[in-house]
């Protein structure tokens, strides 16, 4: 049983003005299989809570852990973190001009498996994943997300979670500017992986609605920095009726 | 409207990454002059860049000093011989593969071609006019798309001066690679037609050895409705400066003038490009990349465009861009835009020099990629984002192995 232990993590972010704290002390264990939705509002510190796991280098620990299975994942760099397992699908992903989805996808599968894929397969699994994130085949062969649309971006993130099968998944926001078809494709494709490789998911969001085809297991609300309380399913219809008012001090926004 | 001097716009945009960009569009009466020097180059132009003095007789050409706003840029020390001294001006080994619709043959200077491109602007083109014997030249006339590679790595290290003929005839349709490699002390001018009608796409690759010094001007006219691409790609050679200018001197017109360079320690790679809008509802693009790597790499672009004053309905746009990998690097970039007609579609030019992207590595990092390999992959990409609009394969396999070649800072 895999397992991803995040404790009493700390984490500062790099700004022109110097240095300046955001997470303020996060406990969080994801088991193998379990999906945990990560719910909180704008500027709490959800997207620096998935780079820091990702290890972007623009955030810096200032204290607690995070370890995958005991191995200390902030001793990785971030292309070991990758091959240990975690994947980030981000809010924003990244335009890379000049090169190629298709040679992209075939580099970081040979660079997570340590060998080249067959080719044989390798292309029918590309093209069987592309086919059920109803991905047109023209998008192996243009740049990396460059000049795709927001809800074209998503969907070629869930189709590297797909082809990396890695052990634990975060999803920033994968569900922001999808339509509802667009949310059901995604939803099924995280679905899948978690139902074929026992995928551990933290799902990022601020609505309700992915949570009808994504079920979690658990529900955590995301305020100023810190977990500020968890729950079950119920917990997110609460927060949809009721939004964070109760979570912020009063005489804050 | 009569009276429409506040109708052409500029805009000055903020870009990421430390870009300057500038725009202009709408229509109005007023000649615009926008000139972007950085602050090493104050200078804004002095006359509109078609009146400069030709001259296909070196002796009209004063003494080179290094001052001159052509050669400021270039360490002319090290290319002595070709502004001054005697050149080789015979054939060298050439090697292209005959096929239908291509014609390659040695021609003298009494060649009807010779001097409807253009007429040297500097000392050192003006000494190859001079100086050469034989013209390499190139004709094409099938219209089935044809491609071709005129491979040259035999240009010695003597001083040499060379030729060529490009011509493209009416309903061509084309891609002419002049591979250039081995040793060379070499100036040459390259003189390119394209007519009415004809596509021609002409790619001019420096991978000399690394003690080689080149200088190349290209002359080319562009006929009516005609397209054409030019791509200079400069990678091995101490100097090379290849100063492409095109003329879209028909209405219906097309040009994209398009490069790739990669500067490695002690290397001088310039590119003085001109673009000008001659006729009517022509359409210009200027797009050079290039990276920069070790101490003493050094990169100078000038990118001119002149939209003339019969060039209404123009649309054109320049930029360059440079990507800067290590410390002690140089890269010069200065775009002119000169407007001399308030009735064009668009213009605007952009320039940028800036470090690696790391979102970009980032991002290929967190799926896997180690670094070293994801910094391969992005500065290859940024590169060859260029090639791939010329929509060859080969050129761009080729290409991307010469880039990768670079990155790895293997032998040349
Ligand atoms: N590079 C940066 N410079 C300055 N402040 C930053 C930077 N990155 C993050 N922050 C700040 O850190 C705080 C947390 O940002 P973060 O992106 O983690 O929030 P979030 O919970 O993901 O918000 P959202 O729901 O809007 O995506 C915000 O106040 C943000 O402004
Ligand atoms: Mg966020």
């Amino acid at each position: 049983m895999s397992t991803l232990t995040i404790s009493d993590l700390q984490v500062s972010v790099e700004t022109d003005q110097g240095s300046k704290p955001i997470l303020r002390g996060v406990d969080l264990t994801i088991n193998e299989g379990e999906i945990h939705a990560i719910m909180g509002p704008n500027g709490s510190g959800k997207s620096t809570l998935a780079y820091a796991i990702a290890g972007h280098p623009k955030y810096t620990v200032d204290g607690g852990s995070i370890t995958l299975d005991g191995e200390d994942v902030l001793a990785m760099s971030v292309d070991e973190r990758a091959r240990a397992g975690l994947f980030l699908a981000m809010q924003y992903p990244v335009e890379i001009p000049g090169v190629t989805n298709s040679n992209f996808l075939r580099t970081a599968k040979t660079a997570i498996d340590g060998e080249a894929p067959a080719i044989r397969g390798w292309i029918k699994d590309v093209r069987s994943s592309m086919e059920r994130l109803r991905m047109d085949s023209s998008f192996a062969e243009r740049n990396v997300n460059e000049g795709f649309s927001g809800g074209e971006k998503k969907r070629n993130e869930i189709l590297q979670l797909e082809l990396l099968k890695p052990r634990f998944a975060v999803l920033d926001e994968t569900d922001s500017g999808l339509d509802v078809d667009a949310l059901k494709i995604v939803s099924e494709g995280v679905n899948r992986a978690k139902e074929t490789t026992g995928l551990g998911i933290m799902l990022i969001t601020h609505y309700t609605r992915i949570l009808r085809y994504i079920q979690p297991d658990f529900v955590h609300v995301f305020v100023a920095g810190r977990i500020a309380e968890q729950g079950g399913r119920e917990l997110a219809d609460r927060l949809e009726e009721e939004g964070y008012d109760r979570f912020l001090p009063s005489g804050v926004a | 409207m009569t009276d429409s001097t506040e109708n052409t716009e500029i805009t000055s945009l903020a870009t990421p990454s430390g870009d300057t960009a500038v725009e202009v569009t709408g229509t109005g009466t007023r000649a615009a002059i926008i000139s972007d020097a950085t602050t090493r180059h104050a200078a804004v132009p002095v006359q509109t860049r078609n009146a400069r003095f030709t001259s296909t007789e070196v002796a009209d050409f004063p003494a080179v000093t290094g001052r001159e706003g052509n050669w400021k840029l270039t360490p002319v020390d090290r290319i002595r011989e070709l502004l001054d001294g005697a050149l080789d001006g015979t054939a060298y080994p050439v090697v292209a593969e005959p096929s239908p619709g291509v014609d390659v043959r040695w021609v003298d200077r009494t060649d009807a071609r010779i001097g409807l491109g253009g007429i040297p602007e500097d000392r050192a083109s003006a000494n190859a006019w001079s100086g050469f014997g034989a013209a390499l030249a190139i004709t094409l006339s099938g219209e089935e798309h044809t491609e071709l590679t005129v491979a040259r790595s035999e240009f010695g290290s003597a001083p040499r001066a060379a030729h060529t003929i490009v011509e493209a005839k009416p309903f061509s349709d084309s891609l002419v690679v002049l591979d250039n490699s081995g040793p060379a002390l070499l100036v040459e001018n390259v003189e390119i037609l394209v007519g009415d009608g004809a596509k021609l796409t002409l790619v001019t690759v420096q991978d000399f050895d690394g003690d080689a010094r080149y200088l190349a001007n290209h002359f080319a006219r562009v006929g009516r409705d005609a397209t054409f691409k030019h791509v200079v790609v400069s990678l091995g050679g101490s100097v090379v400066r290849v100063n492409p200018s095109a003329t879209l001197a028909e209405p219906g017109a097309d040009g994209e003038l398009l490069g790739v360079y990669f500067a490695d320690a002690g290397q001088h790679l310039e590119q003085q490009v001109f673009l000008f809008h001659q006729a009517a509802n022509t359409r210009g693009r200027v797009n050079y990349k290039g990276a920069l790597q070790g101490q003493g790499a050094r990169s100078v672009w000038i990118g001119d465009v002149l939209i003339g004053p019969d060039a209404s309905a123009t649309d054109s746009y320049e930029q360059n861009r440079n990507l800067v990998l290590t410390d002690g690097t140089r890269a010069d970039s200065i775009p002119n835009l000169e407007i001399e007609t308030g009735d064009i579609l668009g213009a605007g030019h952009a320039s940028a020099t800036g470090r690696f992207d790391d979102e970009q590595l980032f991002y290929l990092q967190s799926r896997g990629i180690p670094e070293a390999e994801a910094r391969r992959l992005v500065v290859r990409g940024f590169l060859l984002d260029v090639i791939q609009r010329i929509g060859s394969a080969d050129l761009e396999a080729r290409l991307g192995a010469a880039i990768e070649a670079e990155l790895a800072g293997g032998p040349r």
